[in-house]
């Protein structure tokens, strides 16, 4: 109904976003009624000369009844926004699902950086390529990280994911995504990590397949002697 | 202590200046410090507000008026990224600490605990004189580290290591060292306004006056009192904790060697949820005692609002990792922390229904206090339906850290602390100051700060909706958030407003105190006890004391002819 959202490229944003809609209109309704009643009543019961207010203490059950129904209303409603959100927490930040694409997310003030293993799928060894705030990933596949931070808190926020999460120093931290469209998106930081917090910007180049394998190919070229064309492939 | 209570007004004409108004043992008085430090910090913080707002909306662009600061805090007038983190981190913690503590619970908290349960003071006036005067130094210390090497605090109010536990990621030395002194010292201060709270009210009440008598404002300061000490403890050590990684290179929160960082913000976040609920209920307190009045009607559910508010700030300790959802803890831990989150929802509806039940078939009267009090819950329903999409685990992962949880608190707090604190003040100015406030400027104020504060906060909903992270220096360095310059233009002018609207309130109060209408006792016709006593109270409070034979809130019963009946007069 409103375009509030920036535009969603995972597969998990759209179940984020539902759970965001699904509390909307809750709460819209109960924002609407509480503000009608109290506007209704502040206009409808002025004093008036020769009118009393009527007698209500709300002890009696009877009247009680007003209050108690619409909390027991409120925790069904609490029950059913959190099944539905359980539900999508645990897709989003649960298991990752197997993937050929591994990657490491480092923060370090005031920097993104991301560690590739290289053809043969290891990290820590020479043919590892760090891009500072570069992310390059093929579309429709799932990209499992790991966050990690050199300094201070950061936080990997990526808007069109709809995906977050800190970055603790000592700490690996694994997530996920898989992307539904190719483009060039921003990446931020959204945990005040000092001066530069707000320079912490990289980006996330989404390719389509063939670009994706063009992209690997300069990186990684055949000839060198460490790769063979299989792990290229599989990356 | 009665004793000493008897002797006070005999006393009275030969205490010299110093002894009644500087270090005074008078609970009002002392009320009335806190209120002035309050107003004082406000202005303070207002000023680090229009800051920020400024930088946000034009960034990197000569701050108006401003262009006095001297580098490097400032550059003709142009904020520096440096200086941009140390003013959102000082508006929070002054604003949090400084202005609604001692506003709320120090000022209101001290005026009203001993009128209403007909005391002649507190438990123990040397303690209250001593809280006041720490409370005093803290705010002292936070002001003083602006002014040292390196600036003020900048890692934020919510202080997290590492970025606050070593200088060498903010550049800030002396700066946190301070902030840490001056919340310790806050810390303690309150500790010792929230014994004597406690005290008083179990040991000093006014015969007759049973706990189930006693005014919602005071189960409010109670029981924010109580949920402040339990609380408080865990951040007291992990500040002590931090200071100690800062001070003497120890590293509990320092991962090379074997510290976590996370330790902080779960003794952080035990204390400030909590921390929350501590300075919304003496709000909500206050929004209780003046629907009854203005509505000339009972309170609707009296214990079911008593055991709503334990519930709540029962509750208030099982949620603290709602604010860590993203943080990286224990994955199985997130989705009963959101459960928790969500159930408060529970307590704060019965709370709210029963205020507008309140208003049903009553006789309303639409003054001033009445209106803030309406406004109070107009603004505090958003702010707590907004609250339900962050307490969402799976919604929090995109909304964590960004305006909309600005926007989402702002509302929470603004409405019990800005509008439930002008709730109290319009209200209760006749008894503090003996004369009544101007109704027409009142509402004049009433009504630009109601609309000029949600011109301020709806933009950052959207904002934060659009994504855009909270504490960037220049948000439009992204260009997702490029487009956002409009929507924080429109909020600091709205902002800018808002201030200027408060001059009228600052106006009519001065104006009020010295030249306002002389009020008598119970210039709104309301049954507590405070309203027994003369306008101001003496010290010593009572001519007499007083025996209590109703509950609180007997308006417009039957069998009498007024439509109300003090606490204190037997039939």
């Amino acid at each position: 109904m409103f375009d509030w959202f920036p535009q969603n490229i995972s597969t998990f944003g759209g179940d984020i976003d539902s759970v965001f809609w699904l509390i909307f209109y809750i709460v819209g309704a109960g924002f609407i009624l509480g503000e009608a009643v109290i506007i209704y009543c502040a206009i409808r019961y002025r004093r008036k000369a020769g009118r009393r207010a009527a007698f209500i203490t709300g002890e009696k059950m009877s009247e009680l009844a007003w209050v108690m129904v619409p909390a027991a209303i409120v925790l069904i409603l609490d029950f059913g926004i959190e099944f539905a959100g359980g539900e999508a927490w645990s897709k989003v930040k649960g298991e990752t699902p197997a993937s050929d694409i591994k990657v490491i997310v480092t923060g370090k003030q005031f920097n993104w950086n991301f560690t590739y293993p290289g053809p043969d799928g290891t990290f820590g060894t020479d043919d590892d390529l760090l891009l500072e705030n570069e992310l390059h990933v093929p579309v429709r596949k799932v990209v499992d990280i790991t966050i990690k931070s050199e300094d201070v808190l950061h936080s990997f926020f990526v808007p069109v994911m709809r995906l977050k999460q800190d970055a603790i120093p000592g700490r690996s931290i694994p997530a996920w995504f898989e992307a539904t469209a190719t483009g060039q998106y921003e990446i931020g930081c959204a945990e005040l990590c000092g001066y530069g917090h707000y320079t912490m910007r990289g980006f996330l180049f989404v390719h389509t397949a063939e670009d994706y394998a063009k992209w690997i190919q300069e990186r990684w070229p055949p000839a060198a002697p460490s790769a063979d064309s299989t792990n290229v492939v599989q990356l | 202590m009665s004793s000493s209570a008897a002797a006070h007004p005999a006393h009275e004409n030969q205490l010299s200046f110093v002894r009644q108004y500087i270090f005074s043992l008078d609970h009002k008085v002392i009320g009335k410090q806190y209120l002035f430090l309050g107003m004082f910090m406000a202005l303070a913080g207002g000023l680090l507000a229009y800051l920020l707002r400024w930088q946000l909306a034009w960034p990197e662009s000569a701050v108006p008026g401003m262009s006095w600061i001297p580098e490097p805090t400032m550059f003709q007038g142009i904020i520096p990224p440096e200086f941009y983190n140390a003013i959102v981190t000082m508006h929070g913690t002054i604003m949090v600490f400084f202005v609604a503590m001692p506003i709320l619970l120090g000022a209101f908290g001290n005026f009203l605990v001993p009128l209403m349960v007909g005391a002649p003071d507190m438990a123990f006036p040397r303690l209250n004189m001593m809280s006041f005067w720490t409370i005093f130094t803290a705010a002292m210390i936070m002001l003083a580290s602006f002014f040292v090497p390196g600036g003020a605090a900048s890692a934020g109010w919510t202080g997290y290591p590492p970025l606050s536990a070593d200088a060498v990621y903010t550049g800030v030395n002396w700066g946190i060292t301070l902030w840490i002194l001056g919340l310790a010292l806050e810390f303690a201060s309150f500790l010792m306004g929230g014994i004597n709270f406690l005290t008083t009210v179990v040991s000093m009440r006014a015969p007759g006056l049973k706990m189930m008598r006693l005014p919602l404002m005071v189960w409010m300061q109670i029981v924010a009192a109580v949920i402040f000490m339990l609380s408080v403890g865990p951040l007291i050590a992990g500040a002590v904790l931090l200071l100690l990684d800062r001070t003497v290179g120890t590293s509990f929160y320092a991962v090379q060697k074997g510290g976590d960082p996370l330790l902080w913000q779960h003794l952080f976040w035990f204390f400030g949820h909590p921390e929350v609920y501590v300075v919304l209920l003496p709000g909500i307190g206050a929004v209780l005692e003046v629907l009854p009045v203005f509505s000339r009607k009972p309170i609707f559910g009296y214990k079911a609002i008593v055991y709503s508010t334990i519930a709540a700030g029962f509750l208030s300790f099982i949620v603290w990792a709602h604010h860590m959802f993203v943080s990286g803890m224990d994955f199985d831990l997130v989705m009963p922390f959101s459960i928790t989150t969500i159930l408060i929802s529970v307590p704060f509806t019965i709370i709210l229904l029963a205020m507008i039940a309140t208003l049903w078939k009553g006789a309303i009267r639409l003054a001033t206090p009445m209106l803030f009090a309406l406004g109070t819950l107009m603004v505090f329903i958003v702010g707590g339906l907004t609250g339900i999409f962050l307490g969402s685990a799976s919604a929090d992962i995109y909304l964590h850290d960004t305006y909309f949880v600005v926007a989402h608190f702002h509302y929470t707090l603004i409405s019990a602390v800005f509008f439930g604190g002008f709730t109290a003040m319009y209200y209760w100015f006749p008894k503090m100051f003996g004369r009544l406030m101007n109704e027409t400027w009142g509402k004049i104020h009433f009504a630009l700060t109601l609309v000029c504060f949600n011109l301020v906060f709806i933009p950052l909903f959207k904002a934060g909706l659009g994504g855009e992270m909270r504490r960037l220096y220049n948000p439009f360095e992204y260009d997702f958030l490029k487009p956002h310059q409009g929507l924080h233009q429109f909020a600091t002018i709205a902002a800018i407003l808002l201030m200027i609207a408060q001059l009228p309130f600052l106006v009519n109060f001065f104006w009020s105190m010295f030249k306002g209408k002389v009020a008598d006792r119970n210039p709104w016709q309301a049954n507590t006890l405070e309203w027994a006593a003369p306008s101001p109270p003496p010290h010593g409070n009572f001519d007499t004391a007083p025996s209590v034979y109703h509950g609180p809130y007997v308006y417009s019963a039957p069998e009498r002819k007024e439509d109300w009946q003090p606490q204190h007069q037997p039939h």
